[in-house]
């Protein structure tokens, strides 16, 4: 879909209704800030819009080689945006170890800009590059635009009496202006952005800022690029918005969690990517009374938290797929005292280290089952990044009610990638307000409330209440330490029953798509975006099909079983080798079927299209 | 409790008149389960004693543990009590602290919990100055899992997994507590009841981590471990009792002393010239640790007694929860009690209108 107008200059201005722009380049070209930029005046502009951040785990993998290649994508569009985008209208490439890992995914006759200036013979073999690619033809299938980006830079910036490599540091901002150029963008949310970050380094403003017109101005004089796009806003719902990542999302989640609880919030860490921007977020709010305690190590932040959950606290704490497994027993401690707690694994692509930067789906059965006994534990997924908002609502109000640690599961692909988030009025955010137990009359620390099974939440502190509790087997009630065979079965019955009943409490599921028909897609997590795309574009070729995407996987909404009936075929995509599926197989007896995706990338569009049509045939 | 309502619950339970505790107070209903003759027994009789005299009302009182047989004290302490994972106490008390600075949080643990799986926690608690008084039983042996060495055990220990001897060497509890930035070190002995009763009390009163190693019998698995310090006859020639300001004197006749030589301590015989001014005068305030860890030492060496009493109290370091707090206090005063509409608002947003 695209119309065309033509600019004073004769040059074509082309209405487009989506694109998709990559940057990327060495770690240290600073691709991540450029890509946020364009991100955040797209979205200011009002585009719908997902972003996918793609770095190495390596900090500074020596410049110009191929492991140190950082990209940056993100699509926009005046439509509905689902995923990042399956390949890249723009690719913008600092040097030929960027262009190499990337040029894959750019579309035929797709546009291509790249620094000539880094194309030289000792570029071009750190690269592990024999030709310059610029020269054998094998980019003829693109729009290449050669550009001297390190000289023009300079040439820019010539009278700030800069050093050459402080120089070359501003680069990426000439590129981002050529691309503000190229999508008829304003780069005033970029020149803000830079008044304000950089306030006390004016220099730093001003040659970024005339780095980024240079670029602008560049494509506005050489006529180089013969046409420009607009891409209109999208029509979302009316509303006052914001860019959020699902960390982000999870912390602001969490300190109106604590608001709407009215207890403190605590959060006990220890830093693993990527989950770490989640402590970073929270140990801002200390206006909000946030305590966040960095940790020895993962063990002290989950029991730190339970500590704090102890005292009254909402306690919580943050990690990923290794970490998640060093707090294994303490989760079981926090099961066995049936303490609220929320444990957030940003899951990342294992085992062990594994992926520390890529996205993953693995740690499912983990969470459900990774203690010793029987330790079930109340597990949710967020569908997207702003989902991570309401999910950690849901997990805190979950925790408290029914007093009993709760697992979140993020992934790597939600934490970091952005999307614009329709903030909501603090009036329609749920209340769940605490309350603690103050009357010793009849008092017993394991006494159920009869609805909920949990029992009160008696802190420290309160006279007559006091009491011991602890990981041994106790006897329900009195909390005596009981290890009598029918009690101990009585209490592992009734801890599983108590998380099993919160099945009542969620809302049931109803399937986007159709209501019944020839296929149900069942996934959780950060899949949601490319299955929904997908869906929509095989429905639209007359394909029956549902999609359910599972938020509370245990335990699951009541009706799930029944929903599952109504559909001939059942697939299970994941970015794991089929967890979820075993789950679904296990519980209903239904032959679903797995699609797995284990490559530390989400899914596209195109791979869940495909797998539909062999299914459906 | 709401975010709002901690101060006055404080106020009101200072102003509130404190009954008179007794040690029967805090004792429970629980049927102990110690080895009839443990030396946790004793250790437990001083605690109740203690708590009865510290005038702190019983409801702010937190026992927590981990696991071994010292780990069990919560259960028959009539107070709050938590009984957590192996090696973790420290960091629970240390969440239980954060949130609650007005409880008066005490940990017990034993040599293998406090110094071989938790000892993370003990080193990183200690360098914090987490407002927590930590008890740590040292029988040198692994009692509840029946009788392995541990990393307090002399070398050469015969213990069931090392029936050839243990070839590790031990832990010093006190010398590691120094060196993780302790301010306060103090040890007692199970059947020392009056020491023991006295040294909690000045670990109580500490602002800060306080770490006591109460040497305990485990009659079971390593008894008359702490023999030579604690028979009656032996006592006097083998104990140093510790006292601010006074000399390092010991012996049944009050004639032996340590004294300092250069960097190294030497055991001396009073008269023939050398009086109680030659010998090294106890100084727990000093802050520097180099004192502090040089009379850890002494048990370590051949002919020397072991000290007991308080090593070291170091008392303007700020306490970690305190810290932690003001700092929110702080931010809160400049920036105004946070605004969640505006949080949720704050960065770059924008209006999409119908």
């Amino acid at each position: 879909m695209s119309s065309s107008l033509v600019d004073i200059v004769g040059r074509k201005k082309e209405v487009v209704d989506r694109a998709v722009i990559r940057f990327c380049g060495d770690s240290g070209d600073g691709m991540q800030i450029t890509g946020s930029q364009f991100t955040n005046t797209a979205a200011l502009f009002g585009n719908d819009l997902a972003t996918f951040p793609d770095f190495p785990a390596e900090i500074r993998a020596p410049a110009g080689t191929l492991p140190g290649v950082s990209g940056f994508q993100v699509h926009f569009s005046s439509n509905d945006v689902y995923t990042p985008g399956d390949s890249v209208d723009v690719l913008v490439a600092m040097n030929p170890a960027a262009l190499k890992m990337n040029l894959a995914d750019l579309k035929p006759n797709g546009i291509l800009i790249v620094n000539l200036d880094n194309f030289e013979e000792n570029d071009l073999r750190k690269a592990q590059v024999k030709v310059s690619p610029l020269e054998d033809h094998s980019l003829d299938a693109y729009r290449l635009f050669s550009v001297e980006l390190t000289k023009l830079t300079r040439s820019a910036l010539k009278d700030l009496g800069l050093d050459a490599k402080s120089m070359d540091r501003c680069k990426n901002f000439f590129a981002l202006g050529m691309c503000y150029w190229l999508y008829n963008r304003s780069m005033e949310p970029t020149l803000r952005y830079l008044n304000d970050k950089f306030k006390n380094k004016p220099d730093l403003v001003q040659a970024n800022t005339l780095a980024m017109k240079a670029g602008y101005s560049y494509c506005e004089a050489t006529e180089a690029f013969q046409i420009s796009y607009e891409i209109p806003p999208a029509k979302l719902e009316p509303g006052t918005y914001r860019n959020i990542s699902g960390n982000a999302a999870l912390a602001l989640g969490f300190v109106a969690a604590s608001q709407q609880a009215g207890v403190k919030l605590f959060l006990g860490s220890y830093p693993i990517t990527p989950a770490s921007d989640i402590l970073h977020e929270l140990s801002q709010y200390k206006d909000f009374g946030v305590t966040t305690f960095q940790a020895e190590d993962e063990i002290a932040a989950v029991t730190s938290a339970i500590g704090a959950a102890y005292a009254g606290a909402l306690g919580i704490t943050t990690t990923s797929g290794p970490g998640m497994a060093l707090k294994t027993e303490a989760l079981g401690l926090a099961v066995a005292v049936e303490l609220p707690l929320v444990v957030c694994d940003i899951q990342r692509g294992g085992p062990s280290t594994g992926l520390p930067t890529k996205t993953e789906q693995a740690d499912l059965l983990q969470a459900l089952f990774g203690r010793n006994s029987e330790a079930p534990i109340p597990v949710l997924a967020p569908a997207t990044a702003g989902d991570c908002f309401w999910i950690a609502l849901e997990a805190s109000r979950i925790a408290i009610k029914y007093m009993v640690p709760v697992i979140i599961l993020s992934d790597g692909y939600l934490a970091n990638g952005a999307e614009p988030w329709k903030i909501p009025d603090i009036e329609d955010l749920p209340k769940f307000p605490v309350t603690y137990e103050t009357n010793p009359v009849g008092f017993q620390p394991y006494k159920r409330n009869p609805d909920t099974l949990a029992r009160s939440w008696a802190i420290p502190g309160t006279p007559g209440l006091e009491h011991r509790i602890g990981g041994i087997e106790k006897q329900d009630v009195t909390g005596n330490i009981n290890y009598e065979p029918l009690n101990h079965e009585h209490m592992v019955r009734t801890r599983a029953e108590k998380v099993a009943g919160i099945a009542q409490d969620i809302p049931e599921i109803i399937p986007e798509g159709d209501a019944s028909g020839d296929l149900l897609i069942v996934a959780w997590g950060s899949t949601n975006g490319p299955i929904t795309a997908a869906m929509n574009a095989q429905r639209e070729k007359g394909r029956k099909i549902g999609h359910v995407h599972l938020r509370h996987l245990n335990p699951f909404p009541r009706n799930l079983g029944d929903v599952l009936k109504r559909y001939k075929k059942v697939l299970v995509p994941e970015m794991n080798m089929g967890q979820l599926v075993m789950i679904l197989r296990a519980k209903f007896l239904v032959d679903a079927q797995s699609y797995g995706k284990i490559q530390g990338k989400p899914f596209k569009q195109s791979e869940i299209e495909d797998k539909i049509e062999e299914l459906l045939g | 409790m709401n975010v709002e309502s901690l101060p006055d619950q404080e106020k009101q339970m200072t102003t509130a008149e404190l009954p008179i505790y007794t040690k029967k107070d805090f004792q429970t209903d629980q049927e102990i389960r110690w080895c009839p003759g443990c030396g946790d027994y004793a250790i437990l009789s001083a605690v109740q004693m203690v708590f009865a005299d510290l005038k702190v009302p019983k409801e702010k009182f937190v026992f927590i543990s981990g696991i071994g047989c010292s780990s069990r004290f919560p259960y028959y302490m009539n107070v709050f009590g938590f009984h957590t994972i192996h090696g973790r106490a420290p960091a629970v008390a240390t969440g239980v602290k954060l949130v609650r600075p007005d409880l008066d949080v005490w940990v017990a643990t034993g040599d293998g919990d406090s110094l071989s799986i938790g000892g993370n926690h003990t080193i990183h608690m200690l360098r914090r100055n987490v407002g927590l008084k930590v008890l740590m039983f040292n029988n040198k042996i692994y009692g509840l899992t029946k009788g392995q060495y541990s990393p307090t055990s002399e070398v050469g220990k015969k213990a069931k997994s090392t029936p050839f001897g243990s070839v590790d060497r031990p832990f010093n509890p006190l010398s590691l507590a120094i060196g993780s930035e302790a301010t306060f070190v103090a040890r007692s002995v199970d059947v020392f009841q009056a020491h023991l009763r006295e040294t909690l009390k000045k670990a109580a009163a500490h602002k800060g981590s306080a770490y006591v190693e109460i040497l305990q019998n485990c009659n079971i698995f390593n008894d008359g471990a702490w023999d030579t310090i604690t028979e009656r006859d032996a006592r006097s020639e083998h104990v140093v009792q510790l006292e601010h300001g006074k000399p390092l004197i010991f012996g049944k006749n009050r004639d032996k002393g340590i004294r300092l030589v250069g960097l190294d301590l030497e055991v001396v015989t009073l008269g023939n010239g050398l009086t109680e001014k030659d010998l090294l005068v106890h100084d727990e305030h000093n802050e520097n640790p180099v004192y502090a860890f040089a009379i850890s030492r002494m048990d370590t060496m051949p002919g020397f007694p072991t000290p007991v009493g308080v090593f070291r109290a170091i008392e303007n370091v700020p306490q970690y929860e305190d810290l932690v707090n003001q700092q929110i206090a702080d931010v809160q005063k400049k920036k105004g009690k946070g605004d969640l509409a505006k949080l949720l608002r704050a960065g770059d947003t924008w209006e999409l209108r119908a």
